[in-house]
Parts: C-alpha cells; structure tokens; sequence
C-alpha cells in the first residue's frame, strides 16, 4: 500500500479552478518532485494536502487514512511535515524553541503540567530539548539554538525550517522550494541536506522546486503542473524530453 | 542609544556605568534586606525626620504629591527620601553584599523553593513595614497588586499571544460580582440576600473559594469571546472584545439583584495585605510557569505565524481558548480582590477608563514578559496616585509618557524578557 495516496483532487477558489483531477501516490522512502510555472497551482496542493484548504472534491489517503477535512495540526500529527516557501518562521522565537515547539502534540504533561511545572513537565522538557539539541546538530545550526531567527543567516533559517519540520517526526517531508533565493553555494549544501535526512530518517519526500537541476539530480519521479493539471509524469530523463513540458517551460515555437 | 547620545552625556552614561559596576555584585537577598531597613528606619524616625526638615507628615508616596502641591517643600522631600530610602538602601545593599551572596548561596544550595520563600518572606516583611505607615499606602498597595495581576493576565493575550483584546474590565467586573456575590449571600446580614447562612468565622477559609469562583465566572464569559477569535484577528477581535466589555456593564447595570448602577456593598474585610500578596504571587507564578512552557509558547507560535504553528502541529484552536480562559480567570480573581479591597463595587468602575488604564500598563511595562507586567503595573499605579494633586493634568501626563514610550521602545519598557527566577536570585559574583 502507498504511504500516500490522491485520488481525483479537485478545488476552486470561487470560480477559479486552482487544481484539477490531480492524483498522486508516492511509496515510504521515495523522493518525488513537483514542477511547474508560476501559478500553475503547486503550493495549492500542498495546502490541500496538509489541511489548510479542504478540496472540493477527491480522496486523500494517508497511511491508510482518509485526511481530507482533518484540521492540519492533525494530519501534521499523523506524520506530514511540511516547510514553506517562505519559511515562516516564528520571529520572536528562538532557534531552541522552534524546534521544541514541533513537538507540541507529543505533550502529556498538559495544562496542570503547564500550570504547576510539575516534575514531568520539567522532564518532559528536558527530553524534547535534548531531541532538539540532536536535530540542529545534525543541521549544523546547533551554534545559533539561543538566537532568534531574524538575525540568522538565510541558509541557517532555512536548516531550521527544515529542524523544525523533522522534529514533527513526519513520515513524508514536503518541500516548498527548499532552495528558493540561495546562492549556489547554498543550494549544493541544501541538497546534500536533504539527502542526508533522507538516508538518515527513510522519509518520503515530496518537494516543489523551481530549479530544474535540483529536482532532476533528488527525485526519482517528476510530475509536471500547468494550470492545475499535471501534464507529464515520469522519471526526469522522460521529463526532460517530453515535448508538453518544453512547451510549458519555453513556449511554442511560433511559425513565422 | 549610547552611539547617538553627544559627547556631554558620555560623562553620565560612564557615571551610570561606574554605580552599576559599584552595584553589580549585591544580589537580590542583598536589595530585599536593604529595603527592609531602609523601611525599618523610616518606622522609627521618619516622623522625627519629617518634622526636621519641615514636612507636615511622612510623605505617603516618595512625597511626589507633597512636592506637586507646595514646590517650596522640593528640597525638604528630595533630603527625606535620600536619608530615609535612597542612601540607607544603597549603603546597607552594599555593605552586605558579600553576607547576602554567601546567605543566597547557601539558601539555593538548601532548595530553590526555600530560597524563594526567604526572598518572598523578605519582600512582605519590606512592603509590610512601609504600609504600616498609613492606611492609604496599605490601600495603594493593594490596589498595585491587584493591578499587577490583571497587567500579567492581560498580557498573555495582547502580549503573548498578539491579540489586541478589550474585554478586560468585563472579566474583572464577572470575578468581582461572582466574588462577591459568594460572600455577601453566605456570610453577610444584607437586605438584598438575606441573613447570612454560614458563621462568620468559616468565612476566611472559604474565601479562597470565593475568588476562584469569581475567575471562573469570568472564564465562561472569556468563551463568548474566544470563540469569535478562531475567525478574526486584529481589529476585529478588538471590536468584539470591546463589545463584550460593554454588554458585561450593562447586564451588570440592568441586573437589580445585585444592585443594579448603585452597585453591590458589604463585602467582608478579608482582603487584607497578605491575603492579596500571596494571591499575587501565585498568579505570577503560575502565569511564568505557563508562559515558559512549549504549551505556553504555543501562544507566541500562534501570534508569530499561525499558519506555521498548524503545521507544526500546534493545536491552534485550543491554545487561542486557553490562553483566552486562563487570562480571563486571573482577571476574575483580580476583580473578586479589588471587590473585597474596596468593599463596594459597581459596574461604572469597569468601563472604558479601566480598560485605558490596564492597556497602558500593558503597553507601557512591555509586552511578553513578566517583568515589564510587574514594571508597567507598579509604575502607572503609582504615578497615577502620585500625580493625583495635578487633577486633569494627570491624564496628560501618562498618556503622554506613553506616547514617548510607543516611540522610543514600541513593544514597551521591558518586552520579549523571560522572568528566570532561578537567574534572579541567584548570588551575584564580583564582576571583573
């Protein structure tokens, strides 16, 4: 059984038809990509897979669960990680906080805990801390944990974006254009990152990206979005090649 | 600010410089016991001394209003306070600085929780001595820790969460009524409620009772705001909040069984000083616990980006309705003391000067954070009773220190700190 699976996904805005028919499966552990112009309705989808929209229509099945409608703390609980395209991060938060704030549903000390700071509480905390520690280590931006993120470097805030969504402890990340505004720099350690907790953690990943070389160098499997409609599907050598895609991406070649 | 300020007022940032070093190895233990005896002196020879230099009393607060009223009177009341607070703190704080960090030591050494309770124990015994002096520093007093609960309640909504709510006085105004109305029936001889059914006696035990009552009063009515919140933010919340407030007064004020505008009267003198204290400081300290919990920061998750906090699986819904019924609760106790301090309530108190008020303590002190609840609390009630002789004046003058504030420090005196209590009274090393 797929780890997730979309069946004829459909949702407007009003009039609009933002995404439509859309289907998706992706195995535990599999790297998927998703490309398309500006517009062509790929935040959209992951809004609606992590709950923030709820589709007009179709089937979402996580884990053998149907999600559609579940608030999205829920399915984040269930095991959806997600970033942003534009981080959003928490501004007034430390880099420590961030990450510890991903476990919040994991909690059991609740409100009396919260209240009284009972000996649970305090080492309960101390466990999601030490969790946390682990993490930014692993990112590399444990030297930053007290600062808050404003003042970090934009490749820092990134990791701790990324921190912050595996401390959820998904079973797929999704990336929203995990390498947007980076230097090339970035970029090579940004993938060497996302392989890396892709090993370390066998995580489904499905990311969005703007830059054809991430995607074809990460994903084994490439889908292609134009005005909400997926029009290819295949390995990146077959994206590469098909004539649909080069039309979205280039344009037809006009005909003098 | 130091880059900007000219060249003539580096000689006094060196100066302040030079008495923070001067003062930096006294700990808090060190301050508390030189506030003690500093209040201790003014017990024995502040009337004496006020005669000396030519005040009519000791002067009720720092002697700000004595100076208001007769100008002729300034250097009489700037020596009282340098000999009575300023020079014996100083000194004392200094000259047991090495005693008090080995004493502060060895207390956290024994427990935190010990250590805290000789510091609290301190701070009563200071503010115990210095209101034995009048009946009116007892009174402001009071009203200042009152003040300080509904500042911090206040801020886990507008300052931790980012809500901008006005309901405040009406959850005030639910715990006083409900406070009330608990003691008046059960222990009071009234011709609204009828004879008292439990002997007086029981009541101080009960009292307690009462004013969680009254905060519960007031978390039902925080329901009726909470739930809009899921939907709106911003203006629109503090709309609805404001709306709330409003409909509270006048329920109150159309409610003839509790006595309507005239309001209610005859609650029993149990809110004394220490009374008020300890509830104080139970608010404050479970409001810090909270607050410094990942629970708690799910509500600085939630004003920062609550997109994000979903998706980090934040339960959004349920921190907004408990941050909105804890902070409501605390009101409601709050408002069941101030009841009991005044011994008279109505619905007038509760209405949009309240609100003006509690919201520039907010404001003022800083938001999300303990510290500048305490601090913006305690200044504004003292300045508001200390400025009192300027009459309308008063409410320039405050307004405007607010405005300066808003410009120079938009979030307020001390805002984004975490009261670390074990980092407060640890002993202080010699800096070198």
């Amino acid at each position: 059984m797929p780890l997730l699976q979309i069946q004829k996904m459909t949702h407007e805005f009003g009039g609009l038809r933002a995404v439509h028919n859309y289907d998706l499966m992706i195995e535990s552990g599999q790297i998927r990509g998703l490309i398309g112009p500006n517009g062509a309705g790929k935040t959209t989808i992951f809004n609606l897979i992590t709950g923030i929209y709820t589709p007009t229509a179709g089937k979402i099945i996580f884990d053998g669960k149907q999600i559609n409608g579940l608030p999205p703390h829920e399915i984040a609980s269930l095991g959806l990680g997600r970033t942003f395209q534009n981080m959003r991060l928490w501004r007034h938060m430390t880099v420590l906080e961030h990450v510890k704030m991903a476990r919040y549903s994991k909690i059991t000390y609740g409100l009396m805990g919260a209240f009284f700071g009972t000996p649970r509480r305090h080492r309960e905390e101390s466990e999601i801390e030490e969790r946390a520690h682990g993490l930014l280590e692993m990112l590399g931006v444990s030297q930053f944990e007290n600062h808050i993120v404003p003042n970090l470097p934009y490749g820092a805030q990134r990791r701790v974006e990324m921190a912050r969504a595996l401390a959820t402890e998904p079973k797929i990340l999704f990336l929203d254009e995990p390498t947007a505004g980076m230097n090339p720099e970035e970029l090579v350690q940004m993938m060497r990152i996302i392989r890396k907790v892709h090993a370390e953690f066998g995580l489904a990943i499905f990311l969005i990206e703007h830059r054809l070389k991430v995607v074809m160098e990460l994903c084994e499997m490439i889908q292609t979005l134009v005005f909400g409609e997926v029009i290819a599907e295949g390995t990146p050598e077959e994206i590469q090649n098909n004539p649909a895609v080069i039309d979205a991406y280039l344009g037809k070649e006009k005909v003098a | 600010m130091e880059e900007t300020a000219g060249k003539s007022s580096t000689g006094m940032v060196r100066l302040g410089g030079k008495a923070r070093d001067w003062f930096s190895n006294v700990p808090l233990l060190g301050w508390l016991m030189g506030a003690t005896i500093a209040v201790a002196l003014e017990h024995v020879v502040g009337s004496p001394l006020a005669d000396l230099v030519g005040l009519p009393k000791i002067p009720a607060i720092f002697g700000v209003v004595i100076m208001l009223k007769k100008p002729l009177l300034i250097p009489s009341v700037i020596v009282y306070v340098l000999l009575i607070y300023a020079v014996p703190i100083a000194v004392v704080s200094r000259l047991i600085a090495p005693v008090a960090n080995r004493l502060a030591a060895k207390f956290l050494s024994i427990s935190m929780f010990f250590s805290v309770i000789i510091h609290l124990d301190l701070l009563y015994l200071a503010l115990h001595i210095w209101s034995e002096i009048s009946d009116y520093r007892v009174l402001t007093l009071k009203l200042t820790l009152i003040a300080i609960m509904v500042t911090l309640s206040l801020n886990v909504i507008n300052g931790y969460m980012g809500e901008f709510s006005c309901s405040h006085p009406g959850f005030m105004a639910l715990g006083a009524y409900g406070a009330s109305v608990f003691t008046v029936v059960l222990f009071v001889n009234d011709k609204q409620f009828g004879t008292a059914v439990l002997p007086p006696a029981l009541g101080p035990f009960l009292f307690p009772i009462g004013l969680i009552l009254g905060g519960l009063v007031a978390a039902v009515g925080a329901i009726l705001v909470a739930i809009p919140s899921f939907r709106t933010r911003g203006d629109y919340l503090a709309i609805i909040s404001l709306a709330f407030m409003f409909i509270v007064k006048s329920l109150i004020e159309n409610l003839e069984v509790v006595g309507g505008p005239r309001g209610l009267s005859k609650q029993p003198d149990w809110a004394n000083l220490p009374t008020v204290f300890t509830w104080t400081v139970v608010c404050l300290w479970i409001i810090n616990n909270f607050v410094r919990s990942t629970i708690g920061k799910a509500l600085n998750s939630v004003r920062d980006d609550e997109m994000a906090a979903d998706a980090m699986t934040v339960n959004t819904r349920r921190t907004k309705m408990t941050a909105f019924l804890f902070a409501a609760f605390w009101a409601g106790v709050a408002g069941g003391l101030f009841a009991h301090v005044l011994r008279y309530v109505n619905p007038g108190t509760f209405g949009i000067q309240k609100l003006a008020e509690v919201l520039a303590m907010v404001y003022f002190g800083g938001l999300n954070s303990v510290y500048g609840a305490v601090v913006g609390a305690v200044s504004i009630s003292l300045l508001g009773e200390a400025l009192r002789p300027l009459e309308i004046f008063k409410w320039i003058i405050i307004p405007l220190l607010l405005i300066l504030v808003m410009i120079y420090r938009p979030t307020g005196l001390i805002a984004f700190k975490e009261f670390n209590v074990r980092e407060l009274i640890r002993p202080k090393k010699k800096t070198e």
